[in-house]
């Protein structure tokens, strides 16, 4: 009896309509994207970035051990000694259309070289301009310096 | 002479004519902006999100651009289609639903045309509206686009049937088909009053009739890409687009007519009826038009045979059933309009 | 008044083209939908007689509802129209009398005032507007000289709907049916049945 009294005066129906009415004044739980971001882990693993040491010589010894790990086989690098003997790159590139942004390469860096920073918002118009070379990953490095050592800095407690 | 004659007779009715048109036209086209609008932004409210609020001040210019977007768009007619059927789909949905502003009475005396079978006309375009549908189904040569056109043939044919009933239950009331006099009928009481359970069929037929949530299934997301519109794109797209949402208006104002009371305040006392009667209509347009936002928003869409159940198993018998109580009711007590 | 006949022109030509192009177009579905746009003139003739109830009904009834079931089938079935079409010559003289004949007849309603003791048809220049809607009209006329026959050509559709039902309707034995009363009635208690298993047997 009960039942049919609550068919046919759709109570259900009702019901279900004032609980998404009250929804209406609760606050939202989106970000308004462009404008505000959500809050980023220091382990977040976004673009790609090759970090220099505080007098301005670049980090990477050339070891390979990156290139070796990548499960995407994304990283190329080339290497051969500078006139002042030391080891360094002369070509990284990174094809970020492969990368899968396992962080592998970040993890198995020894001198804490190639990482990938907070940016994500490198989206491009053309699939060229994914082919990072080392000019545009040193450069990210430099722009992104300050919150990758911020963010190494805090993570570095659970390494 | 003749040209007097011409003047005369041709061309001063034909331009007043054609104001007629565009002053009620124009509005409504740009109430469909708005409403495309408030539903995003309805809905956002209440899935907790933000909706449009980029383009203009609280993104109220949202729907011009994205009109501006699909109108520069290429027009793909697939090459498998029946080229004039396709373009001619969207023309003529997008027509039939706008003819039926024809005979809307937006205040007393505010109307195009005050016709003797108002109630009728309105039918008569909405039951049209199949057409454009089963057109753009067919035509579009492609499977999603015809079996979203075979369900809505059934389902507007199934749904036309127990509106027409809930019709005839206000017509016994009213004693008449014009439109206006239905809003007079209704200064003591409004209708959904008296015939509370007419209304909610009523209005539970109009979403169906409209093809909106949770009766949506020619344009079935889900199940069917896009439903009858799959294969369009561009400005075709607009106007089916315009269509659904114009007859949408266009079925909240009949509802308003038939059961709200038009443009009557809803008391008859001072300060609420020296508000214009249009001031009113509106609101109660807006208020029915937000329930069809707000049901969207909650319900999840039905079964194909449930839908079919609902209409010819629940609907058509109920409202059978109350034609029969409702003149039962008004020869007993000897009310029936003269 | 030029605008009524040149609305009437308008509406007569459209209808009569339509209809020659139901019997003439190759494609089914166009016929069909020439069909409707047919009917369709056919309710604004009907408007400018002022008939407007008529004009009303005829799209609500034919276009609303009978031509969509009409595109449907068309629409479904895969039926070679060309075929059917073959005898088309053959038929023609029979089909040409017919046409004569009825013509024959509508000319002798038109032309002889003496056909039938009312005028069927006024001759007018306007549309008619009455003082008495005619929805009214029809109705005084349908429901006390002619009740019994309305009453009776209502039963028949019912005879014949209720046998196109029993002709299609079969039980189909072993068919999942959803019951609705029972599934509403279900509640939390008896939805789940707990049973104790007991090892290596099962339930």
């Amino acid at each position: 009896m009960l039942q049919i009294i609550k068919s046919f005066t759709l109570y259900e129906l009702f019901k279900g309509l004032i609980l998404t009415f009250k929804y209406i004044f609760k606050s939202k739980v989106t970000i308004n994207y462009p404008h505000e971001k959500g809050p980023l882990s220091p382990r977040f693993r976004g673009e790609h970035a090759l970090r220099r040491y505080p007098n301005g010589e670049e980090r990477c010894i050339a070891c390979k051990l990156c290139e070796a790990v990548c499960p995407a086989q994304a990283i190329t690098i080339e290497a051969e000694p500078r006139t002042d003997g030391s080891r360094r790159t002369t070509r990284y590139d990174i094809d970020m259309s492969k990368c899968i942004y396992c962080g592998l390469c970040e993890e198995s860096c020894p001198v804490d070289a190639i990482v990938e920073g907070p940016n994500y918002e490198f989206a491009t118009e053309t699939r060229e301009e994914l082919m990072y070379n080392k000019e545009k990953l040193l450069s990210n490095g430099d722009m992104w310096e300050q919150e990758i050592a911020q963010n190494l800095q805090l993570d570095s407690k659970y390494r | 002479m003749l040209n007097q004659y011409f003047f005369d007779s041709f061309l001063i009715p034909g331009l007043i004519i054609i104001a007629q048109i565009l002053a009620v036209v124009v509005p409504v086209l740009i109430c469909v902006a708005f409403l495309v609008y408030s539903e995003r932004k309805v809905l956002a409210l209440i899935q907790l999100r933000r909706g449009p609020n980029i383009v203009g001040p609280f993104g109220l210019l949202q729907s011009f651009a994205d009109a501006l977007k699909l109108l520069t768009k290429e027009n793909i007619i697939p090459s498998g289609s029946n080229k004039f059927v396709f373009l001619l789909a969207p023309i003529i949905t997008m027509v039939l639903s706008l003819a039926g502003w024809a005979v809307i009475p937006f205040a007393p005396g505010l109307v195009v045309s005050d016709i003797n079978v108002g109630i009728m006309y309105l039918f008569a375009v909405s039951s049209l509206g199949v057409y454009g549908v089963i057109m753009a189904g067919w035509a579009s040569n492609s499977k999603y686009p015809f079996l979203g056109a075979l369900r809505s043939a059934a389902q507007m044919v199934s749904y036309e049937v127990s509106i027409g009933f809930v019709i005839i239950t206000v017509l016994l009331c009213v004693g008449s088909l014009n439109l206006t006099k239905i809003v007079e009928a209704q200064q003591t009481v409004w209708f959904a009053i008296p015939l509370l359970p007419m209304f909610v069929i009523f209005f539970i037929s109009a979403l169906a009739e409209t093809n909106r949530l949770p009766f949506d299934l020619p344009e079935d997301e889900s199940t069917l890409v896009a439903g009858f519109f799959t294969e369009y794109s561009s400005s075709s797209f607009v106007l089916f687009f315009l269509a659904e949402y114009a007859s949408m208006i266009l079925m909240s104002s009949m509802t308003v007519i038939l059961f709200m009371g038009g443009w009557l305040p809803p008391f008859d006392i001072y300060p609420l009826n020296v508000v214009p009667g249009i001031v009113w209509f509106t609101l109660k347009v807006i208020f029915i038009l937000f329930l069809f936002i707000w049901v969207r928003a909650t319900f999840p869409r039905y079964r194909y045979d449930q839908l079919m159940r609902l209409g010819w198993k629940v609907f058509l018998p109920f409202s059978l059933l109350w034609v029969v109580v409702t003149s039962g009711f008004l020869v007993i007590f000897d009310k029936l309009p003269s | 008044m030029i605008l009524y006949s040149i609305s009437f022109y308008l509406f007569s030509t459209i209808a009569v083209f339509s209809a020659l192009m139901v019997i003439s177009a190759k494609n089914p579905v166009h016929s069909v939908l020439f069909l409707i746009l047919s009917f369709v003139n056919a309710s604004g003739l009907f408007v400018l007689l002022g008939a407007e109830f008529l004009a009303m009904i005829l799209v609500v009834v034919y276009v609303g509802a009978v031509a969509v079931l009409f595109l449907f089938v068309v629409m479904m079935l895969d039926i070679n129209f060309i075929k059917l079409r073959e005898g088309f010559l053959q038929y023609l003289p029979f089909g040409a009398l017919l046409g004569l004949v009825l013509i024959i007849e509508l000319g002798m309603l038109f032309y002889t005032e003496t056909y039938s003791e009312v005028r069927l048809v006024e001759f007018s220049n306007k549309p008619l507007i009455a003082e008495i809607e005619n929805t009214k009209m029809i109705g005084e006329i349908l429901y006390t000289d002619y009740f019994y026959l309305f009453q009776i050509s209502g039963i028949i559709l019912l005879v014949a709907m209720i046998g196109s039902i029993t002709l299609t309707l079969r039980d189909r034995g072993k068919v999942k049916r959803q019951d609705i009363n029972s599934q509403n009635n279900l509640d939390s208690k008896n939805a789940i049945e707990k049973k104790k298993v007991k090892l290596g047997e099962g339930i």
